[in-house]
């Protein structure tokens, strides 16, 4: 059974307005790693929302493991399930100590303290931030509190993290630091991951791409075939990863490039 | 206009480690520069920019702004505002006013200008960051998309006609389209409008592309200040101080690394695409 699915969804924000999102049809697997890229407007924040319950669509329906969000009583249940992590890393953390931040949520479960002393070591553990438990995250690099963020959503014991620009405030470091961090929940603790990003060379990785354009998925498959059509997403405001239209363009000019889709493929292709 | 910092140390009053923020910074900007300035979180560039115009004084050192020392006790910092833009990083999250309008005028009004010459000026930087007048200005800018919003607060800079703008991370967050857009924008401003630019950036392909001069710094110290071919060839370097090489001088870089004897100061893709391929010489293998 699918973790995730979205039934011809329609979502508004008001009456008047039109429709942000516009029949969507989406089934997400337990231990994907799903990548969303759009234009701003697209309607991908407002995807993530309905996720976990931030809103609730105004046509369709969207199921949480067999939990449909339309019914409040699942609403509690199905926050446990999806975790959602934002853009601003200093609008998230609340606590004075990184430990009690990530305390935070597993706390209002009303969790018994030896389990949350367990769950917070072990969310600590899987962000790489467990040296840094005592301090106060304020003094956190952004990339640092990000994953604090990271662990709050952990120490509930998500089943699917959904994750709507985290990188975007953040140094080169700190973006490197934070989609390791996912890739390594996703391949060794089986997290499924939904991650909407601005960079598209942070969507090489993914099982899958799903590109939003107005309110619709306007595509979605393989990060190599959808890289592959490099004008079409010219057309929709977005770019492929540099590397990509680099062998793009050398193969123009007679350069034989099998499809790649990093500096590294690129290389060994040319130089092996 | 030259702005010149001569010794500028900078210790933030509530550090009680007594950290610099700056060390013992010279520096000398001159028209007609678009300079660079990169540098990892907590290295010092935000500290810097700010002090360029005013809004911080340094501990000890001097701030020299067209021939007056900003840093002495009776300078008009008014002045020294109108003719340094400064556009913050998120500024969206500083508009206030009702409309659009009345965002972008604010700055103009508070100059003392007529009202025909603030209308002017709010046409006039609208236009520039590619929002149509009669469709926005009486918008709300609180029901405008991010982008658009971006699109505000930086009008409402222009309106204030600075002779140097400087920008802090002024692409974060946008979508590809919205940053293409903007560095279109700083071209024109460079090319057409005269002015100096200066770009506080994590993105190391916007730098290389544009700029002129680019200064790295470190632990509050500038560690490089040259052009960007000279700076981005010290690619060990770079690495070490936590940054990025612009994408194509990696792959540069990393092909010459295989014995592919490119150019590793290339910044745009159409001329390492003759670059890669003249060295290649009709064959697909290096």
């Amino acid at each position: 059974m699918a973790l995730i699915e979205l039934r011809g969804v329609d979502f508004s924000y008001s009456e008047m307005e039109t429709p942000v999102l516009k029949n969507i049809n989406l089934t997400v697997e337990a231990g994907e790693f799903v990548s969303i890229i759009g234009g701003n407007g697209s309607g991908k924040s407002t995807l993530a929302k309905l996720l976990n319950v931030l809103l609730v669509p105004s046509a369709g329906e969207v199921i949480v493991d067999g939990m449909n969000t339309a019914d409040e009583e699942n609403w509690l249940k199905i926050r446990q399930k999806v975790g959602m992590v934002f853009q601003n890393p200093d609008n998230q953390l609340v606590a004075t100590r990184v430990e009690d931040d990530v305390a935070f949520g597993p706390e209002n479960l009303g969790i018994p303290s030896p389990e949350i002393r367990k769950r917070v070591d072990k969310a600590l553990e899987a962000v790489g931030m467990e040296k840094f438990k005592d301090n106060p995250p304020h003094n956190l690099s952004g990339g640092q509190k990000q994953r604090v963020a990271i662990a709050g959503v952990i120490a509930m014991e998500p089943e699917c993290i959904v994750l709507d620009e985290p990188t975007a405030m953040l140094d080169p470091q700190g973006r490197k630091e934070v989609m390791e961090t996912i890739h390594f929940l996703n391949k060794e603790k089986g997290i499924t991951i939904i991650h909407i990003t601005h960079f598209m060379e942070e969507t090489v990785g993914a099982d899958r791409v799903i590109v939003m354009n107005q309110g619709s998925i306007h595509k979605s498959g393989l990060p190599l075939e959808i890289f592959r059509e490099i004008d079409d997403l010219k057309k929709l405001g977005l770019d492929v990863p540099l590397v990509v239209e680099l062998a793009h363009e050398l193969r123009k000019k007679g350069v034989e490039i099998p499809a790649i889709l990093s500096i590294n493929e690129l290389v060994d292709s040319l130089c092996s | 206009m030259l702005i010149e910092l001569k010794n500028v140390s900078h210790i933030y009053d509530d550090d009680l480690k007594g950290t610099e923020a700056l060390k013992d910074i010279n520096l000398r900007i001159s028209d007609q520069e678009f300079i660079g300035l990169v540098g990892h979180t907590g290295s010092g560039k935000s500290t810097l920019v700010q002090m360029l115009n005013g809004l911080i004084k340094p501990s000890s050192g001097s701030v020299i702004i067209d021939g007056v020392n900003i840093t002495g006790e009776k300078t008009s910092l008014l002045g020294i505002r109108r003719k340094i833009g400064l556009v913050f990083q998120y500024p969206e999250h500083q508009l206030f006013e009702e409309t659009v309008y009345g965002d972008v005028a604010f700055g103009p009004r508070n100059l003392g200008l007529s009202e025909e010459e603030v209308e002017l000026r709010v046409k006039e930087a609208l236009e520039l960051v590619g929002l149509d007048y009669e469709e926005f200005k009486d918008r709300s800018p609180f029901n405008l998309s991010g982008g658009q919003q971006r699109k505000v607060a930086i009008a409402g800079v222009l309106a204030m006609k600075p002779e140097v703008l400087i920008l802090d991370e002024p692409s974060a967050g946008l979508d590809p389209q919205g940053r293409q857009q903007l560095i279109s924008l700083l071209e024109y401003l460079y090319n057409n409008k005269g002015m100096t630019i200066i770009l506080v950036s994590h993105r190391m392909e916007e730098i290389a592309r544009l700029s002129n001069r680019v200064i790295v710094m470190s632990e509050g110290e500038i560690v490089f200040d040259d052009s960007p071919a000279r700076v981005f060839s010290e690619v060990e370097k770079i690495r070490e101080l936590g940054l990025d090489l612009p994408e194509i001088t990696e792959i540069l870089w990393r092909l010459n690394g295989k014995g592919l004897r490119v150019r590793t100061d290339i910044f745009s893709l159409a001329e390492a695409v003759e670059e890669i391929s003249r060295e290649l010489r009709g064959s697909s293998k290096c």
